[in-house]
């Protein structure tokens, strides 16, 4: 190597290292913009999903409480109905699957799922509230960590 | 009186903190490195020694249930199971802040004992360090959380028996985490004394490697096991959500990981100095961002806890004064840190350059689908949630391009860029590749992303295997070892991740006793139900027969109702196969005594854990590499 | 010194900048359930519960409209927070305030063992064996505690355990809605 080379390189090699750098930063941003419009579900009580223009399709997170004696088994014992209310306003929910553990009428819960254009709200994946009591935070935070009861899953593949 | 000298250990390790931090200052000053030395090493020593006497103190306390202390008031219970009663001491928030604070008072006792190789001053400046870091935890744990706070009038019995408490999972998961995120503030400490002392160079990177590679292994095995838990505790089958609390664990993880592989490049080529050090000050900031996270609940509003405000206002006090003034010590330094050796794309330290930005690249991603639904609601935009579909779709092509890189790397030499070499040693893990796609595409596996995943990993599983087989056992060093393993347990994992989500089939169904139904093609049938008694729970179990081959093996998803608190939960059953895991939940009944019962089929997903364990076994070995160096320079030196 | 290297080295500290400033804006806003209640300033509608026993005649909605501000807590004897908060309630009730209780979910046996061990500062307590109460408050959990101003209408609520630090001002509020 030649002592031209030597002085030359740092230089050069340092812009190749920020040219490489900002590359990745808008690779990085291109990935994650789309990404973020369509996969960031904007969260609706029912009072705001009565006033919210919603287009039916679009993936939104719906949070209420189960109203009372509004929890129906279809007869192929798998789809479930149940409204979801904030006392102001009420939405219908269908829903197949196990429900969470502490899914219950009176509970809050929240629906990730889409509009149908009947005005029924199709759920994918129901959360119940981690628990009918708030608990201290450190016991909330160790279950947080768990995620554990809020969780249940989802229709059939497909 | 016991809890008593727990505080007073408490306290006695919060004035040897201060004692470092100033004492180090004013004999530094001085330049009268030995003499700050002869202070500073005993009192890390002593603030591990007493750290331990704190921690073992609340173990007592929960052991012999001494409702007297409000922590274990509030977290314990008589009828616990002995081993939860002691792991109950962490699975709260003081009690874990108690071992987050234990666990570094330990690695700085052992720091300040162990790191010689870069001169006194350097290792004085260390230990000091590690001493401004103690301080603040010191001070966040006695004035707002102190564990050992008793109750005036103490309950003849606990109030904590909270059944998703009492697993081993979840019992085991914060310590091995804290490990991982504590060991960072070594690495922290290392990049701050270098930016002071101004001594950035390979020496320093070999010094800090095995540390780094020890938090990593102990971060990358508290991630699994949360993973394993969240699988088989949670019920649905997945074994990552996305959620921000795995993500807080996620992103330290990823800093760290670039920071090793930039370390090797510091150490072996003299390059990268400032990156280096600003990847050492970010892996421990995003364990404190994490930690910040998870118990500020800026995160967690959807579950609308009741948080304490003022914690998470402390902890953000801590993180800006630490990070922030390690960052402004680096803006005023590290101008003046020189420029370290020049290098060329095409070698092995271009290709762990690409490493770090690929890491980089997914750092932010991760980061900023974590922090939008604050940012947006900050800005009035409204409540969001980002879940899987946007990490999914933003982080699989540079998994894919972090995969190549890593398969490619290990071949490439230092300095040199010889493509036509580095090309004809690939040709096996190349062939190794298209046989795998083949494979895949011969079982009916469709999907260019999945058929390229597999062949990807393939590709890197086989090049990790070449990389032994290409030196030979005996030229191998423990370093190019760790590398090998630790590439191969990813590439393991990935394919375990590509194959379980390409193949992965779920069921629901409504079952009378006797009926029977079909999941991936396995004949299942629920032959009946029994009730179970529990120590504090009753259960409802599922007796389901599974048909594997001509033999029957059966599957006992529970569903247990616990008394106090009231408290369902499902527990899941899983039958694990060679090719895969069946999985099962039960559900409610209906009235004509038909159960919901939800199947999985998950065809090899226990690679995923797996390849996790290696990949962990690989860092520590790397880990040991170093210390074996360090052992025959040592030597080399002496004669 | 090149603009370029001075910039990369100043990027990382704004960065950590903005993230400070975005981590204490979020920490401000309040981070209650995102199902907060939509009943603040709804009158309450007419209910009534049964009592614990013939010392304790139960809370019916005209217990809410004599003319005072009264605080209404939605607990269970199964609750651990509901403990917790036991003492906060207590200081409220020394302090003035008209405190009453509607017991979610829960056992007249559970509930006297309960007021025994924790404390009875309630003026009445109401038994809601299915929890109808709190989908009439909003109430996504327990223990949340309502303000009804002396006409029947719901003021205030607060989520979650009461905590020492909350007592003045939840009796602030009380004199406020006098």
């Amino acid at each position: 190597m030649t002592a031209a080379q030597t002085r030359m390189k740092p230089k050069t090699q340092r812009l190749i290292m920020i040219g490489a750098a900002v590359a990745a930063l808008i690779v990085a941003a291109l990935l994650a913009m789309p990404a973020l419009r369509q996969g960031a579900a904007y969260f609706y009580a029912p009072a705001d999903l009565a006033a919210a223009e919603i287009t039916p399709g679009q993936a939104i997170r719906l949070g209420g409480l189960v109203e009372e004696g509004s929890v129906a088994r279809l007869p192929d014992g798998i789809t479930m109905t149940f409204r979801v209310t904030d006392r102001l306003e009420s939405v219908p929910v269908r829903y197949a699957g196990l429900v969470p553990d502490l899914f219950r009428e009176g509970q809050g819960v929240i629906a990730d799922g889409r509009m149908q254009p009947d005005g029924v709200f199709l759920a994918d994946t129901l959360l119940a509230k981690h628990d009918e009591n708030y608990m201290p935070p450190e016991v909330a935070e160790a279950v947080e960590r768990a995620e554990a009861e809020a969780k249940a899953r989802s229709a059939p593949a497909g | 009186m016991i809890p008593e000298t727990g505080h007073f250990a408490l306290w006695l390790a919060a004035a040897l903190a201060v004692a470092q931090l100033f004492g180090g200052w004013h004999f530094l000053r001085r330049s009268e490195h030995e003499a700050a030395l002869r202070l500073l090493v005993p009192a890390a020593a002593a603030q591990g020694i007493l750290c331990l006497i704190a921690f073992a103190a609340l173990i007592w306390a929960f052991a012999v249930s001494d409702f007297s202390v409000a922590l274990v008031a509030n977290n314990s219970h008589t009828a616990k199971p002995e081993l939860y009663k002691l792991t109950g001491a962490w699975a709260n928030h003081e009690g874990s802040m108690l071992l987050w604070v234990c666990v570094l008072a330990i690695f700085g006792a052992v720091a300040a004992l162990r790191v010689r190789a870069l001169g006194a001053r350097f290792r004085a400046r260390l230990i000091q360090t590690m001493g401004a870091i103690g301080l603040g935890f010191y001070a966040y744990l006695l004035i707002s959380s102190n564990p050992f706070a008793r109750l005036p009038n103490p309950p003849a019995e606990g109030a904590g028996l909270n059944p998703l408490l009492q697993d081993p999972g979840l019992a085991f998961h914060p310590p091995l985490l804290y490990l991982g995120y504590v060991g960072m503030s070594v690495t922290f400490a290392f990049a701050v004394a270098a930016l002071i002392e101004r001594q950035v160079g390979p020496l320093w990177a070999r010094t800090v490697r095995p540390w780094v590679l020890t938090a990593w292994a102990f971060l990358t095995g508290g991630i699994m096991l949360g993973s394993f838990w969240a699988y088989y505790e949670l019920g649905w089958g997945g074994w990552w959500f996305w959620d921000p609390v795995e993500n807080a664990s996620l992103m330290p993880w990823l800093a760290a990981t670039a920071l090793f592989h930039s370390v090797g490049v510091l150490a072996a080529r003299d390059a990268l100095r400032n990156w280096t050090i600003l990847l050492a000050v970010a892996a421990f900031s995003f364990s404190m961002i994490g930690t910040f996270i998870v118990r500020s609940g800026l995160l967690t509003s959807v579950h609308s806890f009741a948080v304490d405000p003022e914690r998470g206002l402390f902890l953000l006090t801590l993180l800006a004064l630490y990070v922030g003034g390690a960052l402004t010590l680096y803006a005023v330094r590290a101008g003046s840190v020189t420029h370290g050796a020049p290098f060329r794309p095409l070698s092995r330290e271009g290709a762990l350059v690409f490493n770090n930005l690929i890491l980089s690249a997914i750092l932010g991603v991760v980061f900023i689908g974590t922090l939008y639904p604050v940012v947006l609601e900050a800005l009035g935009g409204g409540r969001v949630s980002v879940g899987p579909p946007y990490y999914e779709s933003a982080l699989m092509p540079l998994m894919l391009a972090l995969l190549i890189v890593m398969a490619i790397g290990p071949f490439l030499r230092w300095r040199r860029s010889q493509t036509g070499a580095a090309a004809r040693r690939m040709v096996p893990a190349l062939v190794t590749a298209a046989i795998f796609a083949a494979v895949a595409l011969a079982v009916g596996i469709r999907g260019v992303l999945t058929i390229l995943g597999i062949a990807i990993a393939a590709w890197l599983g086989a090049a990790s295997v070449m990389i032994v087989a290409g030196k030979g056992a005996r030229r191998l060093s423990a370093a190019s070892a760790g590398t090998a393993i630790a590439h191969l347990g990813v590439a393991i994992t990935a394919l375990g991740i590509a194959i379980s989500a390409a193949g992965s089939s779920e069921r629901i169904t409504n079952l009378a006793p006797g009926e029977t139904d079909r999941v991936a093609g396995f004949a299942v049938r629920l032959d009946g139900v029994e009730p179970v008694a529990g120590p504090n729970y009753t259960s409802v179990r599922g007796l389901i027969s599974v048909l594997v081959d001509g033999r029957v093996m059966p599957l006992e998803p529970e569903r247990r109702a616990f008394i106090s608190p009231m408290q369902v939960t499902t527990e899941t059953d899983i039958l694990p196969l060679w090719t895969g895991n069946l999985y099962a939940v039960i559900g409610d009944n209906d009235a004509e005594g038909r159960w919901q019962v939800r199947l999985h089929w998950q065809p090899m997903i226990a690679l995923i854990w797996i390849g996790g364990l290696i990949a962990a076994a690989g860092g520590l070995v790397g880990a040991l590499a170093g210390g074996r160096r360090r052992r025959r320079e040592r030597r080399e030196a002496a004669q | 010194m090149t603009i370029t290297k001075r910039l990369s080295i100043i990027v990382p500290l704004a960065l950590f900048i903005a993230f400070v400033v975005v981590a204490l804006v979020g920490l401000e806003t309040p981070q209650n359930a995102p199902i907060e209640s939509q009943v603040i300033g709804q009158p309450l509608p007419d209910f009534e519960l049964e009592g614990l026993n013939a010392d304790n005649p139960g809370l019916a909605a005209s217990d809410l409209r004599r003319g005072g501000p009264v605080l209404v807590n939605l607990f269970g004897s199964w609750c651990v927070p509901c403990r917790l908060e036991a003492p906060q309630l207590a200081q409220l009730a020394e302090g003035g305030a008209v405190v009453h209780a509607i017991a979610i979910r829960d056992e007249r046996r559970d509930v006297e063992r309960f007021l025994t061990e924790n404390g009875d500062p309630f003026a009445r307590i109401g038994l809601d064996p299915r929890g109808r109460m709190q989908i009439e408050l909003g109430a996504s959990g327990v223990p949340e505690t309502f303000l009804i101003d002396g006409n029947g209408v719901i003021r205030r609520q607060w989520i979650g355990q009461i905590r020492d630090e909350q007592v003045p001002e939840i009796l602030a509020e009380l004199e406020r809605w006098k």
